[in-house]
């Protein structure tokens, strides 16, 4: 019967076996020379649940190297549980640097949303993907959205978004919201809100999404046009709040909205933590080793 | 392109686990032209519309087609893109039920916005003007523009199917039984509206009916389909007045007399 | 004052502990041990070694007790171990005419050479809740004919493909694509469909497999034969250059006898359907088989208008590890999302309601 002390020195560098972060970092080669672009690859299980962000791990894992600095963040913030959960594995299995301070991080793997500090050359974002697929709720058939991708036919999704407009007025899609990568593909962003997508365009680092379930790896190199689609008299924009954060009073951010009691009183906080506690002043440093 | 015919059929054959179902079809079709292929179910009729509409490929035989930017084409031969990009943009295809042709779940303009949009049109207002200017010219109330075909009757769905097809101009349009499933009034409506559209738009049509009334109205030449082989053929009104072939004059003498 | 929830990391630490609290439960309780439950439980082991894709009962065993009994969250556990293990090479293909057999039936003949061998199977008996096993007692062990591994259980397949009245089973060609460490692509051959099915949930197949009984796709399979036993597995390691048996293994496999094809040109023959797994689990084999038939629908130049015949629809959702962790993912806070449709539904509303007291207003007016 194995014995667990002896199974954790049995594990390799950041959990993967060379072989498999060799398997994925060609992914990722392919995924970055043609942007937006659905690489398949032969994602393993992982420790933690499809779900739980064992794309995005995989990713990560294939890069990372004893002289980076590790941030994660799922909806924004550094300490949610899974954030927690995926930085301490990382902590244990590479031995790497961790922070919760975006300017220190060489890379940082999130969920759900893009830091507010404006990334740098030499940073790299990893998401985490749940469903790669933009086409996929319009298609559900995975050889029918490969083709549409080849050929660009891409009427199907331009469509969705005139229905919205017939039917609320407005493009209605908050979240998720399909972009055109480098003019020719277009791209399931993550589950970020609308809010963030200005940041994805041209920015100076690496993005890299990573859908474990799905098995796909697509990137974005630097400085990389991404447009949010939309229509010429109906343009895209941001969400935008009458309120401001209740903590730092930024008016920039994307905030959270909480509940404070019973009648329903409500407070809006920024939803990236270390972003509201820069402004504050509070300079947190988390470096672990 | 007034030299070469739009479409060119030779020796289309089709076989269905050991049974033929279209033998050596053969045929051209000329810019302007309706043509007809008109015989009972079983003919091989709409075999023989899926292969020369590249929806399958011929065991033996060739489809040509005229195209608008690269000379003339194998159909077969295209790379399913180009193949693909055809059926979108220089033809058409009006499917018996109009559900086949059709979202089902987006609204009437979206349906027939959707070639536009598909080959970049990115103002919402102006596609919404021309699919509102379509939904009348196929004779459907304008307040219906963003309704769903689920909502609309089968003579309606079946306008929208056409109106889907023919905002993106093509030069081609394919025809399956267009009033096929439908109310006699209906479909006498729709033939109205079909052979208007036909003639203003100047279009070029192959159209499979088992209806010699409606080959009659809408063709200006027909061939005469039995056991997958083309067994008459000639100007639609000689055909259907002067049949030659005895399975010919069998089909024009069982039409009822109204 | 509002403040924000934080210690993240020792509530995770708590609910670990709480975790492993209950999974020990009562102290006062023996404590469960590998053993016990590789023995006695077996074919849950069974189940949790063919759709972990590992074949070790000692690792499924540890895998079904710190999993408090879930075997889907069992099967995970088995999974994510099995990605850190070093892969050293491909088995020579299994050869199940080799097995020796426990249980060997056929549904196509009344007898068959080798004979009906009944073996260990609930089939035949009364689902009455046995009092007596609510206490430990002795149990007389089972008096056994001897293990004749010379005898021989010819396959009912191969004697009907001899007369040629059943569709030959496909040559193995090359090195198949491995699912484990390949993506699935779509569409997708058979041998990676059957890859998938065999380590796809049980359940899931289950309901396919039935609905094609129903109507959904019917194929009027019958059971050409189900085997189960062990075979031996052999490998050709590189220094050698020659096959040497490196385990024995229990599976259980069956052959299914399916609607005839052909026309009027080429003579009918009946067509097969395969299911394979790793210990005793024929209603997982025979589901396999079903839906590995349905899914040839297309090969078969048949119509394919069911659920089970959807080969995207059947593989893209087999997977119970993949399943559970989508489903259950929804657990995970999802606030900036949930806070970007607030966003947009309360502006939508606004401009309803808007609309709608303009209307009153006018109404009112006229």
């Amino acid at each position: 019967m194995p014995d667990t002390s002896v199974q954790e020195a049995a594990y390799n560098y950041a959990y993967l076996d060379e072989q498999t972060k060799r398997m994925i970092r060609r992914a990722i080669l392919k995924a970055v020379a043609v942007p937006g672009y659905q690489v398949p690859f032969g994602g393993r299980e992982m420790p933690l649940p499809y779900g739980w962000g064992t794309g995005g791990i995989q990713v990560t894992a294939a890069i990372i190297g004893r002289d980076d600095t590790l941030k994660v963040i799922d909806q924004g913030a550094d300490d949610t549980t899974n954030a927690v959960s995926i930085r301490r594995f990382f902590a244990r299995v590479a031995g790497v640097a961790t922070t919760t301070r975006t300017e220190d991080a060489t890379i940082i793997q999130t969920r759900h949303r893009v830091p507010e500090t404006p990334l740098k050359e030499g940073q790299i974002l990893v998401f985490q993907v749940p469903i790669p697929e933009p086409l996929r709720m319009l298609e559900p058939r995975e050889t029918e959205t490969r083709t549409l991708h080849a050929l660009s036919e891409y009427g199907v999704m331009q469509v969705s978004l005139y229905e919205s407009i017939a039917r609320h007025g407005r493009i209605s899609k908050s979240y998720n919201y399909p972009v055109m990568v480098n003019g020719r593909y277009i791209m399931s962003p993550s589950p970020i809100p609308k809010f963030d997508n200005p940041k994805l365009d041209r920015s100076p680092a690496l993005q890299l999404y990573g859908a474990g379930r799905e098995k796909r790896i697509y990137a974005v190199p630097p400085h990389t046009p991404v447009k949010s689609l939309d229509f010429d008299d109906h343009p895209f924009e941001i969400e935008t709040w009458t309120e401001c954060c209740a903590f730092c009073g930024s008016r920039e951010s994307f905030l959270d909205e909480m509940i404070v009691d019973d009648a329903g009183k409500r407070m809006f906080v920024c939803s990236d933590t270390d972003w509201c506690q820069e402004r504050q002043g509070h300079h947190q440093e988390q470096k672990r080793k | 392109m007034t030299d070469a015919p739009l479409l060119q059929a030779r020796d289309v054959t089709k076989h269905f686990a050991g049974r033929v179902a279209c033998r050596e079809v053969t045929f051209e079709l000329w810019p302007g032209e309706v043509l007809g292929i008109v015989g009972e179910s079983g003919s091989g009729k709409t075999t023989l519309l899926n292969c020369l509409a590249g929806r399958m490929t011929p065991d033996a035989g060739s489809v040509a087609y005229a195209s608008a930017s690269s000379g003339v084409v194998d159909i077969h031969g295209l790379s399913e893109a180009r193949r693909r990009l055809l059926t979108r943009t220089e033809w058409g295809f009006v499917n018996q039920d109009a559900r086949e042709g059709l979202r089902m779940g987006v609204s009437a303009g979206a349906n027939i916005g959707e070639r536009l949009m598909a080959i970049g049109a990115r103002h919402y207002g102006d596609i919404r003007g021309v699919a509102a200017d379509w939904l009348d010219r196929v004779e459907i109330e304008p307040d219906r523009l963003d309704d769903r075909p689920t909502t609309f009757s089968g003579g309606m769905r079946q306008r929208l199917q056409i109106a889907r097809n023919l905002v993106s101009n093509p030069r081609l349009v394919f025809m399956d039984e267009p009033t096929g499933g439908l109310d006699v009034s209906v479909q006498a409506r729709i033939l109205d509206l079909l052979r208007g559209l036909v003639t203003n738009l100047n279009l070029s049509a192959v159209l499979v009916t088992h209806d010699l009334g409606v080959a009659r109205l809408l063709t200006h030449r027909l061939m005469v389909m039995q056991g997958g082989r083309v067994v008459e053929d000639g100007l639609t009104d000689q055909v259907l007045d002067d049949p030659r072939h005895a399975y010919t004059q069998m089909l024009v003498s069982s039409i009822l007399p109204v | 004052m509002y403040v924000a929830v934080k210690g993240g990391e020792t509530a995770i630490a708590h609910s670990l502990d709480l975790l492993a609290d209950k999974r020990r439960g009562d102290r006062s309780v023996a404590e469960v041990s590998l053993d016990q439950i590789d023995q006695q439980l077996g074919l849950a082991v069974d189940r949790v070694m063919t759709e972990g894709s590992c074949y070790d009962r000692a690792l499924a065993a540890l895998a079904i007790k710190q999993a408090r009994g879930d075997l889907i969250e069992a099967i995970f556990l088995l999974r994510a171990y099995r990605t850190t293990l070093p892969r050293f090479g491909d088995s020579e293909p299994l050869d199940t005419s080799r097995m020796v057999a426990e249980r060997r039936i056929s549904s196509t003949f009344k007898d068959v050479p080798g004979g009906q061998v009944l073996g260990p199977t609930y089939d035949y008996t009364h689902r009455l809740l046995d009092f007596s096993l609510a206490a430990a007692a002795e149990r007389p062990e089972a008096p056994t004919a001897p293990a004749d591994t010379a005898m021989s259980l010819p396959r009912v397949g191969d004697i009907l493909e001899r007369e040629g009245v059943l569709e030959p089973a496909p040559d193995i060609v090359g090195r198949p694509h491995d699912l484990t460490r390949e993506p699935l692509v779509m569409p997708a051959t058979r041998p990676v469909r059957l890859q998938n099915l065999t380590r796809g949930d049980e359940g899931f197949l289950l309901a396919l497999g039935y609905s094609t009984q129903r109507g959904y796709g019917n194929n009027h399979p019958f059971v050409g034969e189900i085997r189960f036993g062990s075979v031996p597995v052999s490998f050709v390691p590189e220094e050698l250059g020659f096959a040497i048996e490196i385990a024995e293994i229990d599976v259980t496999e069956c052959d299914m006898v399916n609607q005839f094809a052909g026309s009027h040109d080429v003579p009918p023959q009946f067509t097969r359907g395969y299911g394979l797994a790793f210990g005793h689990a024929e209603r997982k084999a025979m589901a396999m088989a079903l839906v590995d038939r349905a899914l040839r629908a297309e090969e078969l130049s048949e119509a394919a208008t069911s659920p089970a015949q959807d080969e995207e629809f059947v593989l893209a959702h087999s997977d119970n590890v993949e399943a559970s962790g989508f489903v259950q993912h929804l657990k995970l806070p999802h606030y900036v999302d949930f806070q970007s449709e607030l966003v947009v539904v309360r502006a939508l509303r606004t401009e309803v309601e808007a609309r709608n007291q303009e209307t009153a207003l006018s109404q009112a007016a006229e």
